[in-house]
């Protein structure tokens, strides 16, 4: 059976921006082929959110043996950790999912080529793609949702021994005595709060003032508090100098007159860059700018019928960003009514560090760097039943209402399970709901969420429990 | 405690308005009943009566302030045993206390309008349709109808919030969210925009040298949205008649002789009379296109179109076939001198099965008015005067008024018209037939 190579639109790159884009294309009627180079479901679902959720449930387990005695129970004789087996369940789960990828684009009549695209030339109102394995395909529309890839610091090489990216950090063979890591995005804390639980000893480095320094400055701090209660040591304002091997494994140096930090490994974790190379986008219109391509609102590049979403096209590197992106640029080229591009502050943000972190729009300073008067809600899970019941009563609801209109600008959340209850706020945001609205809805007791509403009371001098 | 006032609903339909009179000034005592506010809405003025006790606090919305969303705090009011300047205080900034007080909803105490009695039917108020008259399946159309038509707007709450800010209508928007929701893009767009145009015009009309740019009323939209969707979508055709008047005048001079102190019938109320006698006889006449399905009125619910200051209003005449001439007269008169003061209730001038338009007090001969939607047919009315005729092969001189009646096709067909028409003249010719 000869393979069909002529299509409506051509997807590179199957992870959750690409796969999803497919899918809603299929959905819209068109005739759709997906490629990809090596998995399905891409980083997201392979080598990054899914697997490392994975890890830190193993983590979280771990942690909650200790925490046991204080619940009344004994846990009698040596706890031990089966490494092997702890990886090898987060690569079952990431297997899983992938299959399931597969199945849902078989079930979409998406045609799938597991090989390496590269653009092609033009004919007419239709672009060629060239696959490494020789075939080309032809399409009017082309989405490139090429991801991206852990970003290194000039003169810096990580040997995925020593010095590792996400990708060795996710898969170890052993725990190290000490780990330093450079970052402390999401995956650097993420990490970070992952090997701390494990046992190991860890030193997380940022170059800013703080860490999770896209966070408001309030949560910030709260996690970085937490985490040196835990026993990490935490270093900010750090601008690394070099990391190099030694002889205790490998030494971190820094500007200034920060001491040196020595560890038996390092994690690289100051950002990532885009797949736009080999690409073929040489002599189109496609711009890209420090890796990533340039794109409008809703996907479409500098060049005709070529478009690009997801990670390839810059920050927020987030999956739900991607897959968001795939079905504006998809609906758009369909020309359905009512698209709109990706609004700021609507993309909503989770660390999965202990105590998790979520947050949805403005920062406090943001929002008052960009002239709003705002009004600040606050309020502690300390007083919060449900999680004092659950013995894991620290953390923090902060919520920033723009003080005319009653818009709730940003909310910032650190404790337990707000990545689970961020959503809420961002409905809110999406139905433009202010504070008039939130303060009416009833939130259901005991729940942890009734933090979310005391939050916004407690921005209008309204809160009941604090 | 300070008692936040609100912008009333004058009718079920009511999303904004515009604040057009304080009556009362800060420091003011107002007493529960006293009128402290007129508010403008689509057609009428309509006064603001406070339900409580105080001393006028402060005024968060200034008069003349459009668009001014239902439930938007207004004025604050200091109760006894509390200062004017404590009450005030906690309504620092006025527009940032409004989301404060909106939900608080023990401190809030609802205004209501003087002429409100705002009846659950929404606008257009369709008489309660008969029964018997129509299929049954009419009835729950026309709720579908109603709820299509009431001019809800879809808005998001912040959207809201920044309109009644910014002073923009929703009315006049259209929504960008899903299924038309306005959102706070389009407000923003619209209140952006808005000055930009006017600055346009402004700087056209500064060359021209001989106009200048005056806001469209509110009443002034609803007057234009509703006749362009009259002529759009209702096919008009005109029928004229002349109808002799000296036995109608005679008739009226001897009414007016003997009536009772108070009571005096104008030829407009002998006109409404005649008209609503002839729209019982000729039932068919009485009716309103809705689609699926024909409404037939029960009763002659005859509206009377009255000019007002910046444009019209048609209040009606509920079931005028049952009314006599003494109570239409008085009736007609109340409704004239309240629609000129703009002091009609929104449920009076929404609504009725016909109308009648006259401007025989201008001298105009006769004209064609536009129908009144969603009704099926319109009189306009011309001037009696003194005009030739011929009386069995004789000239003569007789007292003439000719009316031209303009019925929408899709329910009046001609011939149902011309007998409309032909029994209106009867009773009009012989006014003794219009007291059976």
């Amino acid at each position: 059976m000869a393979t069909e190579t002529s299509f409506d639109l051509v997807v590179v790159g199957g992870g959750p921006g690409g796969y999803v884009a497919a899918i809603r294309a299929s959905q819209l009627k068109m005739k759709v082929a997906l490629v990809e180079r090596e998995h399905l479901g891409g980083i997201c679902l392979n080598w990054g959110c899914i697997p490392t959720k994975a890890l830190l449930r193993a983590a979280e387990l771990r942690h909650s043996i200790d925490e046991m005695q204080e619940f009344g129970i004994t846990v009698s004789g040596e706890v031990s950790i089966d490494l092997p087996a702890v990886v090898k369940r987060s690569r079952k789960v990431a297997g899983r999912l992938s299959t399931g990828v597969q199945h849902l684009l078989k079930k979409n009549k998406v045609t799938v080529f597991d090989d390496l695209a590269r653009l092609g030339a033009r004919r007419g109102d239709l672009r060629e793609v060239r696959l490494a394995g020789g075939a080309t395909l032809t399409a009017k529309h082309v989405i490139l949702a090429t991801g991206a890839r852990a970003r290194s610091l000039p003169g810096i090489e990580p040997d995925g021994k020593t010095i590792m990216t996400y990708r060795e950090a996710m898969v170890p063979e052993t725990m190290p005595k000490s780990l330093v890591i450079i970052g402390s995005g999401a995956i650097g804390s993420e990490f970070a709060s992952f090997y701390l639980d494990m046992g190991v000893e860890v030193t997380l480095i940022e170059a800013m003032d703080r860490i999770l320094p896209v966070e408001d400055a309030e949560i910030s701090d709260f996690v970085q508090k937490a985490f040196v209660k835990r026993g990490m040591k935490v270093v900010t304002g750090a601008r690394l100098s070099s990391l190099k091997p030694s002889a205790g494994g490998v030494t971190a140096s820094f500007e200034g007159g920060i001491e040196p930090v020595v560890a038996e490994r390092a994690i690289m974790a100051v950002g990532i860059t885009g797949n736009s190379e080999s690409l073929g986008l040489e002599g189109t219109g496609v711009k890209t700018d420090l890796g990533h391509i340039v794109t409008d609102g809703y996907g479409a590049t500098g060049e005709p019928g070529i478009y690009a979403i997801g990670d390839v096209t810059g920050p927020p590197w987030l999956a739900h960003k991607a897959s968001h992106e795939g079905i504006i640029c998809v609906e758009k080229i369909a020309g359905e009514a009512g698209v709109h591009a990706i609004a700021d502050g609507s993309v909503p943000g989770c660390t999965y560090c202990r105590p998790q972190v979520a947050s949805v729009g403005m920062t406090e300073a943001a929002a008052i760097e960009a002239g709003h008067k705002v009004r600040v809600g606050r309020f502690p899970m300390l007083a919060n039943g449900k999680a004092i019941a659950l013995g894991d009563d620290q953390g923090l609801i902060k919520t920033v209402f723009d003080a005319a209109t009653g818009e709730l600008l940003g909310a910032h959340m650190v404790g337990p399970e707000v990545t689970e209850l961020i959503q809420g706020y961002a409905i809110a945001r999406t139905l433009e709901a202010t504070e008039a609205e939130l303060i009416q809805t009833i939130f259901p007791h005991p729940t942890l969420s009734e933090a979310m509403h005391e939050s916004v009371l407690d921005a209008y001098g309204r809160a009941i429990h604090f | 405690m300070a008692i936040d006032i609100l912008m009333p609903a004058l009718s079920p339909t009511m999303e904004t308005g515009t604040l057009a009179k304080w009556m009362v000034a800060v420091g003011d005592t107002v007493r529960s009943g006293d009128v402290i506010a007129e508010i403008e809405t689509d057609k009428a003025t309509m006064e603001v009566e406070a339900v409580e006790d105080g001393v006028l606090a402060s005024v968060m919305v200034e008069a003349g302030t459009e668009g001014v969303a239902v439930g938007t705090p207004i004025a604050r009011l200091a109760e006894d045993g509390e200062t004017v300047e404590d009450a005030a205080a906690t309504a620092a900034a006025p527009a940032a206390t409004a989301p404060q007080a909106a939900p608080s909803q023990e401190a809030v105490v609802d205004t209501v309008a003087v002429a409100s009695a705002p009846q659950p039917q929404a606008e257009p108020v369709t008489p309660p349709p008969a029964p018997s008259a129509v299929p049954s399946a009419a009835a729950s159309d026309a709720a579908l109808d109603t709820s299509s038509n009431t001019g809800r707007i879809f808005a998001s709450p912040l959207a809201r919030r920044i309109a009644a800010e910014r002073g923009v209508d929703l009315v006049a928007l259209s929504g960008s969210g899903p299924h038309g929701r306005i959102l706070r893009r389009d407000v923003e767009a619209a209140s952006v925009s808005a000055p930009a145009v006017a600055t346009r015009t402004a700087a056209v009309a500064a060359v021209q040298g001989d106009s200048r740019v005056e806001p469209n009323s509110q009443m002034r939209k609803i007057i234009a949205a509703r006749l362009q969707e009259s002529k759009a979508t209702a096919p008009h055709f005109y029928l004229t008649v002349d109808c002799e008047i000296d036995n109608l005048l005679a008739a009226r001079r001897q009414m007016n002789d003997r009536a009772p102190e108070g009571v005096k019938v104008s030829i407009n109320d002998l006109i409404i009379r005649a008209a609503a006698m002839a729209l019982i006889k000729v039932p068919k006449a009485n009716a309103s296109w809705e689609g699926d399905n024909t409404r037939l009125f029960t009763h002659a619910d005859i509206a009377m179109a009255v000019a007002v200051e910046g444009g019209l209003v048609t209040p009606v005449i509920w079931a005028a076939e049952q009314k006599g001439l003494a109570e239409i007269a008085a009736i007609s008169r109340d409704l004239a001198t309240r629609a000129r003061d703009g002091n009609l209730a929104p449920e009076e001038f929404s609504g009725g099965s016909f109308t009648i338009s006259n401007l025989g007090m201008y001298g105009v001969r006769e004209f064609a008015a536009v129908i009144n939607p969603p009704q099926g047919a319109i009189l306009a009315v011309g001037a009696g005067e003194e005009r030739p005729v011929v009386h069995d092969g004789q000239l003569a001189v007789a007292t003439v008024l000719t009316v031209t009646l303009s019925a929408d096709h899709r329910v009046v067909d001609g011939a149902v018209g011309a007998e409309w028409l032909q029994a209106f003249k009867g009773y009009i010719e012989a006014p003794v037939t219009m007291l059976l």
